[in-house]
């Protein structure tokens, strides 16, 4: 039993390590518990892709913050998180996309976004293997990649000496109002606050979260360097990751520090096992070769799949539960948790601490959500 | 992609693969034989089918021949699409085999233990060196040491030597006294006692050595000089190769894609060779390391199941009975000693796709945690030799497989599109 803990973290994922390190910046001592090893749930499923996104305001504002918390901190990260500022490409296909494009670098700009619009010989030179036709693209050049379990790894282990106490393979049964969490071998941890970093299994833990399992499939293939430079994400993706009925795929594709080339992506409500589902890896892969026609020759190495924490309104929760102020929440974040972990880390202490946050904290309060009014899909 | 459909498919053309066939064909049923080299025979019969030298791999060769069973080369099963399908990538493009019942027969590796050196090039496996060598690979002339544990390393001595190999030494970690009660235990099989008696008889002039190993291999582009031990004594042999592995490890990688029950390391399987999963079957090594003529037995015994004959399959259940006691017996003589354990220094890699070291393995406490944050089992043989490796150091299980089970062309993972074949055509290259 420690009682020395003023915060108690369930879940080592890169949201639970980032809460981690940000509040024991802030001079609190944390405790992080978690069934498996440091970032292995969806932590170690995701493309760990930092981006900039606008779908809505608050979703900008909370992963430019993150962004530049992660761009701050690139020049500590060790190699073995593999930070590579390869920059986002988003690529348009025909000129109705191209008005995206254009729609998206006038934003961008305007809020401080370093940005290029390339036009369709421009991409042809960035990018030889994309198939010839596409109409464009837009680089946001301070996007970056790296490998995300490494990240959380780092977070907590470059923590103030002392602060942070991490156990690995312990297994939480249950969270209780009055800031204990009881452990599958009957013991209790107790202290000031509890936060649920679970991931898309935090609705366990905390009844009645409005979190749901969004499935992803990823491939990786051997090390083919230079096949592709930058993140490329097709701007049919806002309508993918938009739709939150139907199953979805959109072409994606990292270069891995490795060499390696990591193809992405798919999302699917209501699919909570952890196979892969060939019709939809079928759909995926195609949709990638659409854009990349001799990406089939490439070798395949492994396939598999990890489940997004989703919310009605794609944007996480970060603080007090609607029913007890003593359990805090640090989940929901979709698709964008590597990007947003170190915003939700600063959001985090500084609401604990009462202190004022650098962002509009609210928008990511779960009580936004208390009304169960929100659209559920 | 083209999709064929079969009664029994058979993954897997070593014995025990090649019997199972066999036996479907034999019954008149629709059987197929997939295997991801181009010829039958699997690790022990290899290079027979175009040049037969033992008289059990001509006899089934031929059979094999002779039967109506369709086989695919080169071709490597790498995922199941739906329930009761499998793709499978050949030169020609993926393929799709639909099946009622399935044989898993798809054998062992050899088991390779890390020490300071072994992967230099010049140190290989005793199995690896002979397939290289019947493939033509020139080894009249080169020094040989051969080293590690099993009867395997004898066989392939012989072989090695028949084609003008100098054989320095054969080092088996084994005590002698281990040995020796194994050559009692052989005499209950008296065709195993030939076979071995005439190996040693021609090895005559070899030295076989028990209760000796391997410490570390040397030598500035390749292994040069290998520094053995007898746990007392150290000493060095030149050589242009040193053929080295530990025994035999499962395949065990489809039978977990497919969710099959394993017990102790190898897949569970009741008195049918019927694993817990209904309709699939195992034979050969995956299911307990036993030699070629287990394997047999135990094809048979599931191609006679498969096909609903368990009059027949009973009628093998004896002989199947005799052969696991040699495995058994194999098993406790050829255990491994505990020192093995102790030859990787932190330098010395153990992931030899990702460049691991021991050191950095350490720091962690299971396999996933080690994979996650050093990158050991992440490359291309996804953990097949380190996995096995981490296994024997440090206790750890890598429970983790995700297709494909072997790299394939990245349009091989997309679905096939044409419909059922359900009358199939034997593809072309049935015959090698
Ligand atoms: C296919 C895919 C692609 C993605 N690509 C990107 C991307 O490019 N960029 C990006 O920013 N994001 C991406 N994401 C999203 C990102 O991976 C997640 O948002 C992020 O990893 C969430 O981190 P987490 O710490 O909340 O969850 P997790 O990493 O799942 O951490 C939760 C932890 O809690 C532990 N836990 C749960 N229950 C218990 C319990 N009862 N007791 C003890 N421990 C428990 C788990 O073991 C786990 O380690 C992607 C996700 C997917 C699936
Ligand atoms: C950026 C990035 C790059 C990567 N690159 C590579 C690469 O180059 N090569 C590569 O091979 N992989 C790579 N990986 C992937 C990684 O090895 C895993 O494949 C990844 O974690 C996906 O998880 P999985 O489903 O395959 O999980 P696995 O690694 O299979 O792990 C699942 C684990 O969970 C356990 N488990 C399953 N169900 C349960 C349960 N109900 N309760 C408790 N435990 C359970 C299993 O026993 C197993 O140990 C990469 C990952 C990332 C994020």
């Amino acid at each position: 039993m420690s009682a020395t803990a003023d915060i108690t973290i369930v879940g080592a994922g890169i949201v639970g390590a980032a809460c981690a390190a940000a509040c024991a910046q802030a001079g609190l001592n944390v405790v992080v518990v978690d069934r498996g090893p440091v970032g292995g749930g969806t932590t170690a499923a995701g493309m760990g892709h930092l981006v900039v996104m606008d779908d809505s305001p608050a979703q900008f504002a909370l992963t430019a913050y993150s962004r530049r918390l992660w761009r701050e901190l690139a020049p500590q990260l060790p190699s073995n998180v593999e930070f590579d500022p390869c920059g986002t490409l988003w690529v348009a296909a025909d000129e109705e996309e191209m008005a995206e494009v254009r729609r998206k670098e006038a934003f961008y700009r305007e809020h401080g976004v370093k940005v290029e619009v390339l036009d369709e010989a421009a991409l042809a030179q960035a990018e030889p293997n994309l198939r010839a036709g596409l109409a464009g693209g837009l680089v946001v050049t301070e996007d970056a990649v790296l490998y995300p379990p490494g990240a959380a790894r780092f977070l907590l282990e470059t923590a103030p000496a002392g602060r942070v106490q991490v156990r690995t393979g312990i297994e939480v049964n249950a969270i209780s109002r009055d800031g204990t969490v009881r452990l599958r071998d009957g013991t209790r941890l107790a202290a000031a606050v509890v936060v649920n970093a679970a991931g898309c299994d935090s609705p366990l833990l905390t009844p009645d979260l409005p979190v749901r399992k969004r499935k992803g499939h990823l491939v990786i293939t051997e090390r083919h360097p230079g096949f592709v430079r930058h993140q490329i994400v097709e701007l049919g993706y806002l309508k993918s990751a938009h739709a939150v009925a139907a199953d979805s795929v959109a072409f994606n594709i990292q270069p891995r520090k490795t060499g390696q080339m990591l193809i992405g992506s798919s999302r699917q409500f209501n699919a909570n096992s952890t196979e892969i589902n060939q019709p939809i890896l079928d759909r995926m892969v195609r949709r990638a070769l659409e854009y990349l026609p001799t990406l089939g020759q490439l070798t395949a190495i492994r396939c598999w799949t990890g489940h997004r924490a989703a919310t009605p309104d794609k944007l996480p929760l970060i603080g007090p539960s609607l029913d007890c102020e003593r359990v805090w929440l640090a989940t929901g974040h979709e698709g964008l948790g590597i990007t947003t972990s170190l915003g939700t880390g600063k959001l985090l202490a500084d609401l604990l601490l009462k202190r004022p946050t650098e962002i509009p904290a609210w928008p990511y309060s779960p009580e936004r959500l208390a009304h169960g009014d929100a659209p559920h899909g | 992609m083209t999709s064929h459909a079969f009664e029994v498919v058979v993954v897997g053309a070593g014995p025990a693969g090649i019997a199972a066939a066999c036996t479907v064909a034999d019954a008149g049923r629709p059987v197929a034989l997939v295997d991801n080299s181009p010829w039958l025979g699997g690790q022990i019969w290899r290079g027979e089918e175009a040049n037969p030298v033992q008289r059990a791999a001509r006899q089934w060769l031929k059979r094999a021949a002779a039967a109506r069973v369709t086989i695919f080369r080169e071709a490597s099963v790498f995922t199941v699409s739906l329930p009761q399908r499998l793709l499978v990538e050949t030169p020609a493009g993926a393929v799709e085999l639909g099946w009622q019942r399935l044989v898993i027969a798809t054998g062992a590796r050899e088991r390779f233990v890390p020490f300071p050196g072994w992967t230099l090039p010049g140190v290989v496996g005793p199995g690896g060196l002979q397939a290289l060598v019947k493939a033509g690979w020139p080894i009249a002339g080169k020094r040989v040491v051969v080293a590690g544990s099993g009867p395997l390393l004898l066989a392939v001595a012989d072989g090695l030597k028949h084609r003008g190999a100098h054989i320095r030494l054969i080092a088996e970690q084994a005590p002698s006294s281990r040995v020796l009660q194994f050559g009692f235990a052989l005499g209950r099989h008296p065709a195993k006692l030939a076979q071995g008696l005439r190996l040693k008889a021609r090895l005559l002039g070899v030295p076989y050595r028990c209760g000796c190993w391997p410490v570390r291999a040397s030598g500035d582009e390749a292994a040069r000089q290998v520094t053995l031990t007898d746990g007392r004594r150290t000493w060095t042999e030149t050589c242009d190769y040193l053929a080295c592995a530990f025994g035999l490890a499962p395949n065990l990688e489809l039978p977990r894609l497919l969710g099959c029950r394993l017990a102790d390391g190898f897949v569970q399987v009741n008195e049918f060779q019927e694993t817990s999963v209904k309709d699939v079957f195992c034979a050969g090594e995956p299911t307990g390391i036993a030699g070629a003529d287990a394997a047999l037995v135990a094809g048979c015994i599931a191609g006679f199941a498969a096909i609903g004959n368990p009059g027949q399959a009973r009628a093998l259940f004896g002989a199947r009975a005799r052969w696991q006691r040699f495995g058994r017996a194999l098993r406790d003589a050829f255990a491994m000693r505990p020192e093995l354990r102790r030859l990787a220094e932190a330098e010395t890699v153990v992931c030899r796709c990702e460049d691991v070291r021991r050191g950095e393995l350490e720091r962690h406490d299971n396999w996933r945690a080690a994979k996650l944050h050093t990158r050991c089992g992440m490359g291309n043989c996804q953990g097949r030799v380190c996995g096995d490796a981490a296994n024997f150091l440090f206790g750890w299980t890598n429970d983790s497989v995700r297709p494909p089970l072997l790299p394939v062309r990245v349009t091989s993972l997309l679905s096939p599109v044409a419909d059922v074949n359900q009358n199939p055509t034997p593809p072309a290259g049935n015959q090698p």
